[in-house]
């Protein structure tokens, strides 16, 4: 993959991942100007599950980037995506978080603590978004160089942890019956089972190897 | 017991077609944007037929039940983000699967505690009693709500025609389920068909509405053609859709939501901002409709019907019997 590509395919993922919040953004300025119904007969909802889903989404593609680049030595350059998909994640989920301290809770802290005290949904999408902000924090370079490889790595893992709380957050959200939460799990699921199937995998080529 | 009378609805106050029949215009830019993958199930609803312009006309009295303070909601949002779950648990499933419903021929059963048992067909029951407008307010139980034109007339007129034994205490109302017209989906996890209830002087009470039309014309199939019941001052899910059977009953009848979640959905299920639903704070609502920093309302105890209802339930612990 050329250093061009590189620099093209950013920007691509740039925009798919910015254009559905300027989307949102301009939807909201239209439907407090000119046209009430700009984001449909429950705005706050609206606004409540795009940010939602768009983190989990965007949580499920981060956490992908490394099996799908274990398939093939010619996916390595994918790694240089994981970071600018991880904070986009990040950015999604503080939306969200905004989303409920403004609209639902109205900047209340007894309405948070109240929340906090008697709901599992929110206490599973508030650890979901604690989870994510050392991740954030340690995203750069020189995070990694003063933890180490090794230690950075450990601690990342808590990205996994956080998808699961979101999904675990997702399904006790939602009212019985509803199964939308599915399709996101299943690919959860999916990319938690590929973890030690690739890692056995690569450990026997690599003894095969050895061997010869 | 206290019925208050305010001044009568000026046909002025509800919003005319023009102003709600482009509604979902936003799905189109939606898709135009090209991001149709992140509002994916929006998107799928531009292609549907709106199929409510050839909607039958009623002819209304106007109800001194009436709220006059509250615009309605738009037709548009009435009708297009309901429950209906027979049709499907999305909340515009109920527009887009409706139409396999066949509201003619259609009859109403009443049996049980009766003088004896009656079938009333659908056109009688239309021509039993004088049509009145009455705008409502709705709340759903998941913290949305509407104000609501509906038309119908009270369920107690209904209720003396079917000539009920002193010993019935409660009534029962029972769904259309049939798998050829609906789509009675599985996951919703509901035992059809679709059962509520009502103590007997809670359906006796003149705001209980026999409804039959919406914006002065017929209901659309998806708000629960072609006869309902609207109970105002309970959770929307009390208020039955699309009705074959009404049984009078002498105790408590089973029902759907209470069945399957007593913890969630008491029987009586009144609107009471202080009971919260185990999962989300009764306390406000958003108002569908409304721009977003305007939608959080709070919720009224009896969902503002306090002064006509209360006394029902003197005496009651509604903490318990929520």
């Amino acid at each position: 993959m050329s250093r061009r590509w590189i620099i093209a395919l950013k920007v691509v993922a740039h925009a798919a991942c910015l254009g559905p919040v300027i989307w949102l953004l301009w939807r909201l300025y239209l439907s407090v100007t000119t046209d009430p119904g700009a984001l449909g007969p429950d705005p706050t909802h609206t606004v409540t599950f795009f940010t939602g889903r768009g983190t989990l989404r965007l949580l499920v593609i981060t956490l992908a980037v490394t099996p799908v680049r274990r398939l093939s030595p010619k996916l390595s350059w994918l790694v240089r995506f994981r970071r600018m998909l991880g904070l986009y994640a990040f950015f999604y989920a503080c939306l969200h978080l905004l989303t409920y301290l403004w609209l639902y809770a109205g900047w209340s802290w007894a309405a948070i603590v109240d929340d906090i005290s008697r709901r599992r949904f929110i206490v599973a999408g508030v650890a979901a978004w604690l989870m994510l902000v050392p991740l954030a924090l340690t995203s750069t370079a020189w995070s990694i160089r003063k933890l180490g490889g090794k230690n950075w790595n450990r601690l990342h893992w808590l990205t996994y942890a956080a998808a699961i709380s979101g999904v675990v957050h997702y399904w006790w959200g939602v009212k019985s019956g509803v199964k939308t939460p599915l399709a996101i799990t299943v690919v959860l699921a999916v990319l938690l089972a590929a973890r030690p199937v690739l890692a056995a995998r690569q450990r026997s080529g690599h003894n095969a190897r050895q061997a010869a | 017991m206290l019925i208050r009378t305010g001044t009568e609805i000026q046909s002025s106050e509800i919003t005319p077609r023009e102003t709600y029949v482009n509604r979902r215009a936003f799905m189109a830019a939606a898709a135009a944007a090209g991001i149709a993958a992140a509002a994916g199930e929006r998107a799928m609803r531009l292609a549907e037929p709106r199929g409510v312009e050839a909607a039958e006309k009623l002819a209304l009295v106007r109800s001194p039940l009436s709220l006059t303070g509250d615009t309605p909601t738009p037709y548009e949002d009435i009708t297009h983000y309901n429950n209906f779950y027979e049709f499907g648990v999305d909340k515009g499933d109920p527009a887009r699967n409706a139409g396999t419903l066949k509201t003619r021929p259609w009859t109403v059963q009443v049996e049980g505690l009766v003088k004896q048992k009656k079938t009333f067909d659908i056109d009688t029951l239309l021509k039993l009693k004088p049509m009145e407008e009455r705008v409502y307010r709705f709340r759903c139980v998941e913290a949305w709500s509407m104000v609501i034109p509906w038309a119908g007339y009270s369920l107690s007129e209904f209720i003396n025609a079917c000539e009920p034994l002193p010993s019935a205490k409660f009534i029962e109302f029972i769904s259309l389920a049939d798998g050829k017209q609906e789509k009675l989906p599985y996951e919703a996890g509901i035992s059809w068909p679709y059962q509520e209830g009502l103590r007997m002087d809670e359906a006796m009470h003149p705001l209980t509405l026999l409804t039959f039309g919406l914006y002065g014309e017929v209901l659309p199939n998806q708000d629960g053609a072609p006869v309902r019941v609207v109970v105002p001052w309970k959770y929307g899910f009390k208020s039955a859709k699309s009705i074959v059977k009404v049984k009078f009953v002498k105790s408590q009848p089973a029902t759907t939501w209470n069945d399957m979640s007593p913890q969630e959905y008491g029987f009586y299920s009144n609107v009471n901002p202080t009971v919260d639903h185990p999962r989300w704070s009764q306390k406000t609502e958003r108002r569908i409709g409304f721009p977003i920093f305007r939608q959080r309302q709070p919720t009224l105890m009896f969902n503002g019907y306090s002064d006509q209802v209360a006394s029902l339930y003197a005496g009651m612990d509604l903490k318990k019997n929520y």
